[in-house]
Order: C-alpha cells, then structure tokens, then sequence
C-alpha cells in the first residue's frame, strides 16, 4: 500500500472515532439533562392531592412498552453487526424491525398520553403530573428523533450502500438508540414501578 | 517538504460486540425487567426493601446494557468513553442527590401531600 493509502485509512479511523467519541459526549449531556428531569419528578410525585400513580398505570401495558423497546435495542445492536461485515440487506432488514419495534412503543406511550388526558388527568391537573409528562414526554420526543434518524439513515444505505461514513452514521444512531432505552429502564423502574 | 512528524498512531479500537454478547444481554435485560415486574405486581416484598430490591434489578440492567449493548470499558487504548461516563455519574449524583436532599429539608416539604386547609381553602376559590 502506498503511503497515501495508509494516511487515508488513518484519516478515516481518527475521524470516525472522534466522530463517534464527539457523540458520546453529547449522550452524556444528554444524559444529564433527563437526570435533571428525574430528580424534579421524585421531587414533586407526591403532589398530586392525594392521588396516585398507581391508580394511573396499567402495569402490564408498561411491560409490554418496555419489552418492546428492548427488543428494538437488539435488534439496533444487530443491524450494527450486519453492517460491520458489510451486508447491506440485513442492515436494512433490521434496520425496519428496529423502526418497527419502535413506533410500536411510540404508539402505546401516546396511546396512554391520550387515555390520560381523556380521564382528565392532563399535565394541568397537578404537579406530579406535570412532571410526569414532562420526563416520559421528553424521552419519546428524542424516540422520535430517533425514529426519523432510521428512516434517513434508510434511505441513505439504499441510495448510497455502506460507506464509511454510513456506517459511522449507524453506529451513532445505534449509541443513540441504545442510550434511549437505558434512560426507559430509569423510566419504568422510578415512574412506573415505584408508583405501584 | 511536508511536515513529516511521525505520530505513532496508537490503535484504538472501539468496543465491538458479536452475535454472542448481543444475545446475552438481550436475555439478561429481559430477566432482569421481568424480575421487577414480578417483585411489583405480586408484592412480594414491601417498603424500603421493595424499593431497594427495584433499583438494584434496575442499575443490574443498567450495567447489563452498557456492557453488552454500549460495550463500555472495552475498547482498547485510553478509555475515554469510560471516563467521560463516569464523569457525568458524578454530575448526575450531585445533581439528583442535592436536589433530594435540600428538597427534603424545606418547611414547605413538611406540610403532608394530602390536601390541607390551606389549599382546601384556594381550591374552594
């Protein structure tokens, strides 16, 4: 190989891993911003006049929310193998179960959202609520994120294939999608089961 | 002449998982959820210990997911990731933990959650 060639290889492994380092930082940031709305939640969950969140919680329901969006990080784990070794279908494939598993789980959130504010029991109504809203809404704002992410990254590998920046761009994504679902593992565990 | 400074580029390799390390905390995480799940719902235990028994399934899937999942810790050379993370554990623990403990200590926080004269009387308004 030519020297050239070396430096180019280089080139791309530093960009592609202060690239990725560059984004764990930001998840980091991340992170503290919903540890800030962790801490307002325990704060404020018993302001609700009396009544409780487990009134509120249908805790098979948060289950099977939960057990959805595990799978969806799997299967995020598994299209990042798929494109390490180059197989674009399977990358995609995965990729869609991935996008699948998660709108599922976006779904029922604002299924539940919805069910909520029907019974009256809005973000208006007290401030454990309030609170409620605000952190488990937050979390499927960045789902949402995520969710637009997939499709772009979708039609990027179907456009382009399996660059070097493509990839780079799917193990980003993959950090994201993974980072999101230990954030719901604080969600389920402080918000729902505890309320129970 | 171009700036010819050697850099010995020390190999740094991310964390990489297999199909074996994927799976393994897949079931992991699954066991671990279930377990809470079940613990809650049939109230096996009670108070303090419930509580207690909860954050430790939950912080068992934490470090799960980020050994498996975010292979943390296991990239070779200087672990970076690791550092910056547990840096933010300690924001994080200053932050949550602060705020619990001052919140605890105000005035205002003694008056009980259920309503009292006070608010009865703002919400008769």
């Amino acid at each position: 190989m030519t020297d050239t060639t070396l430096h180019q290889q280089e080139y791309h492994r530093e960009t592609d891993d202060k690239t990725i380092f560059g984004f764990w930082v930001y998840l980091m940031t991340d992170c503290v911003v919903f540890a800030g709305l962790f801490a307002t939640f325990v704060v404020l969950r018993g302001r609700a006049f009396g009544a409780s969140g487990g009134d509120l919680f249908s805790m098979p329901f948060v289950l099977t929310e939960t057990l959805i969006l595990l799978t969806s990080s799997f299967t995020c784990g598994l299209a990042i193998l798929a494109a390490h070794r180059g197989d674009t279908r399977r990358v995609l494939g995965w990729l869609c179960a991935t996008f699948a598993l998660g709108a599922s789980f976006l779904g029922m959130e604002l299924n539940e959202f919805h069910n909520l504010f029907q019974e009256g029991h809005s973000w208006h109504a007290n401030a454990f609520l309030s609170s409620f809203f605000t952190l488990v809404g937050t979390h499927g704002l960045h789902i949402s994120f995520g969710l637009l992410w997939m499709v772009v990254m979708g039609a990027m590998i179907m456009r382009r294939g399996l660059g070097g920046a493509t990839v780079r761009r799917l193990i980003c994504l993959s950090l994201f999608w993974h980072f999101l679902d230990i954030i719901w593992i604080f969600i389920f565990t402080i918000v729902y089961l505890m309320a129970a | 002449m171009t700036n010819n400074i050697e850099i010995t580029h020390i190999p740094h390799r991310r964390g990489r998982g297999t199909f074996l390390t994927y799976t393994t905390g897949y079931v992991s995480s699954i066991l671990l959820t279930l377990g809470a799940y079940v613990v809650v719902v049939n109230h096996i235990l009670n108070g303090g210990t419930m509580v207690f028994v909860i954050v430790a399934f939950g912080m068992s899937q934490l470090l799960v997911q980020l050994l498996f999942f975010l292979h943390l810790g296991s990239e070779s050379g200087p672990r970076w990731n690791l550092v910056i993370f547990l840096f933010t554990i300690i924001i994080v623990a200053i932050m949550v933990g602060g705020s619990l403990w001052i919140m605890a200590n105000l005035n205002y926080n003694m008056i009980p959650p259920a309503v009292n004269d006070a608010q009865q009387y703002l919400i008769n308004q």
